[in-house]
């Protein structure tokens, strides 16, 4: 066990290393969520208008979405680079020495923790400044930066898993587009109470993602909304949990090490 | 200083890598166990070993050998032979179809741990992770083995030092070239001071320079350390100036094994290849060589003949020659090499080429002949 956690401090030491070396990995996963924050609070604040909008500054709205767009960025995050190192070898360098498989999942997360972290800093800060609410106050802000790591971690557990099964950064890539339309069928733009039409209703009322998105939401509008938080915090969980259930069996698949 | 009992555990092991006072393992696993059998404490001993994929023929078609402690075992063949694929099974990362093998005792199926706990590996691709550092390479790769931080370090350190790359600890391997990669590969492989040493293919692409002086640090190892070394190459040279004993594996088996030297003694008699002056002398040269040995594949234009009573015939030849009236070209006696074993056992011939995949510059042209096996089929 001591051992273990000593892979894992080194493996997620490498991990924190390669996300802090690789700007081409942080910029994006800061800049578009902000970018598209910004679109959509110039756009949209008309929609603060409409009867029944939960707030009257659409920033404060929004900035949910832009935690979990960032949180997105995750899968590509650990996924790339768990592919990476099935495609470059460095999986088999690894094999070779007595690394426990938990410690290699466990490590390669690390990475999707900072990067979480960063984000969270930079999207609240911003907001804040941009004049967003923060109603369930500082308490609140951990709880959010709580809620927006675990939603990562389960989002970099399904990277790793893609990674795993699939060997190849594409197909983590690949994944990423499917994400933006769950990211879009959700309650991202509107309350889901607002939307009017059928079909994109039942949709945003099935999608996960609606809820891990009002989970953070309720801490900016309306404090402290315990269905809300239990929904978001619960499916991030059990997501996590599954998607690293997957993860270990496929790593077993490819750790074929006798 | 924090010093754990795990810590000192792990670590006593690897305190006597290094300035060589320590003895080396190769002695202890042969004699002081009284341990017969190479396969004792550093050994590797193979047996009916098969490899099969699903598509495609055997990979590893039954291969028996058996290294000795403190040996470097060179295991030749072109590429597709089945060499990776053996290192693999070796290693433990691919479990055989059929067969055993035990590698420093161990049982490479039932006792994988204990069987990577002993060896160290520099696959072919010699993985590295370009946002890291050399040093920090080290670091990570002594921490998967649990090695105490300031052993690690000073370890690490030494090691950076004997591969040569201590100027460039600190910069990231992404800007490395081809040798320094493979050199810190190699250092990598040293960190937990291993009995065995797989490196498969240390010098595929690299420029002369580099090699020879991977040659030097892998000779030195084994010397100094008593370190096994199973080392897979395609090209003869390497096989002959480095290994104690070179297995040559073509489609999978084993076709030949023992010393460069014993090899080489076994094709025995060396050939005469010689060109006329005169193009159209080449039928009545061919037919004045025939007289002295069997014919042998020669270079367009030439003849060439493996000579039936040895070396003593040149002058004969010449005299012959001479006497017919044809005048001679070019003339030159190629003693036995690994490449007329290959041809012996297989029926094909070695490619005799210059390196055109180095990654640093490839092929300096300085006219250094370096015969690489032809590619199998």
């Amino acid at each position: 066990m001591g051992a273990s956690l000593t892979q894992v401090r080194h493996l997620a030491g490498r991990s924190v290393m390669r996300v802090v070396r690789q700007p081409a990995l942080i910029v994006p996963s800061l800049l578009f969520p902000l970018i598209l924050l910004a679109v959509n609070a110039s756009g949209l604040e008309a929609a603060t208008e409409i009867p029944g909008f939960p707030t009257d500054s659409y920033i404060t709205f929004a900035l949910a979405f832009a935690f979990m767009q960032g949180a997105m960025f995750a899968t590509l995050g650990a996924g790339q680079s768990l592919a990476e190192d099935v495609q470059r070898g460095f999986f088999n360098r690894l094999q070779l020495t007595p690394l426990r498989g938990w410690a290699m999942l466990a490590g390669q997360l690390a990475g999707v923790v900072v990067l979480g972290l960063v984000q969270a800093t930079v999207y609240l800060s911003i907001g804040l400044l941009a004049g967003s609410e923060m109603e369930s106050g500082p308490l609140g802000v951990l709880v959010l930066v709580a809620l927006s790591v675990l939603i990562s971690l389960a989002f970099g557990a399904l990277g790793l898993l893609v990674a795993l099964r699939s060997g190849s950064g594409e197909a983590v890539q690949g994944m990423f587009p499917l994400f933006f339309i769950l990211l879009f069928l959700s309650s991202a733009s509107l309350p889901r109470d607002l939307i009017a039409n059928d079909w994109f209703q039942a949709i945003t009322n099935w999608n996960p993602v609606s809820y891990m998105i009002e989970g953070m939401r309720s801490l900016f509008i309306d404090g402290w909304d315990a269905e809300a938080l239990a929904l978001g915090f619960g499916l991030a969980a059990v997501l996590l949990v599954a998607a690293l259930a997957a993860a270990s069996i496929a790593l077993k698949g490819r750790m074929v090490r006798t | 200083m924090l010093i754990s009992a795990n810590d000192t555990g792990v670590v006593s092991r690897s305190l006597d890598f290094g300035d060589g006072d320590g003895a080396p393992s190769a002695a202890a696993g042969t004699g002081r166990n009284g341990r017969v059998r190479g396969g004792g404490d550093n050994g590797i001993e193979v047996s009916g070993l098969v490899r099969e994929f699903k598509k495609g023929p055997r990979a590893v078609d039954g291969v028996d050998l058996s290294v000795a402690p403190g040996e470097i075992y060179g295991f030749l063949g072109p590429n597709g032979a089945g060499k990776s694929t053996t290192v693999h099974m070796l290693t433990t990362l691919l479990p055989p179809t059929a067969g055993s093998a035990t590698v420093a005792g161990h049982d490479i199926v039932k006792e994988g741990p204990a069987v990577r706990d002993a060896i160290g590996v520099a696959l072919q691709e010699a993985a590295l992770d370009p946002l890291l550092s050399a040093r920090e390479h080290m670091r990570l790769q002594a921490g998967m083995h649990g090695i105490a931080k300031a052993e690690a370090r000073r370890r690490g350190d030494e090691l950076i030092d004997r591969v040569g790359l201590a100027d460039a600890a600190d910069r990231r391997v992404a800007g490395y070239s081809g040798g320094m990669k493979r050199r810190l590969d190699l250092a990598l492989a040293l960190v937990h001071a291993p009995r065995l040493l797989f490196l498969d293919e240390p010098t595929t692409g690299l420029d002369v320079q580099s090699r020879t002086a991977l040659w030097e640090q892998v000779a030195n190892l084994a010397a100094e350390q008593g370190v096994t070394v199973f080392l897979t190459t395609q090209y003869l040279e390497e096989a002959d100036n480095l290994a104690d004993r070179v297995g040559i594996i073509d489609r999978g088996r084993l076709v030949a094994e023992g010393t460069p030297e014993a090899l080489k003694a076994e094709i025995g008699r060396p050939t005469v290849e010689a060109a006329p002056a005169e193009p159209a002398d080449r039928e009545r040269l061919a037919g004045v060589l025939g007289r002295f040995g069997a014919p042998t594949q020669a270079a367009p234009g030439a003849s060439a003949v493996r000579l039936r009573d040895g070396v003593d015939e040149l002058a004969a030849i010449v005299r012959a020659l001479d006497a017919e009236g044809i005048r001679i070209g070019q003339l030159d006696l190629h003693a036995p090499s690994l490449d007329d074993v290959f041809l012996a056992k297989t029926g094909r011939r070695l490619e005799g080429a210059g390196d055109g995949d180095g990654e640093d510059g490839g092929n300096d042209g300085d006219g250094h002949r370096e015969a690489v096996l032809a590619e199998a089929g």
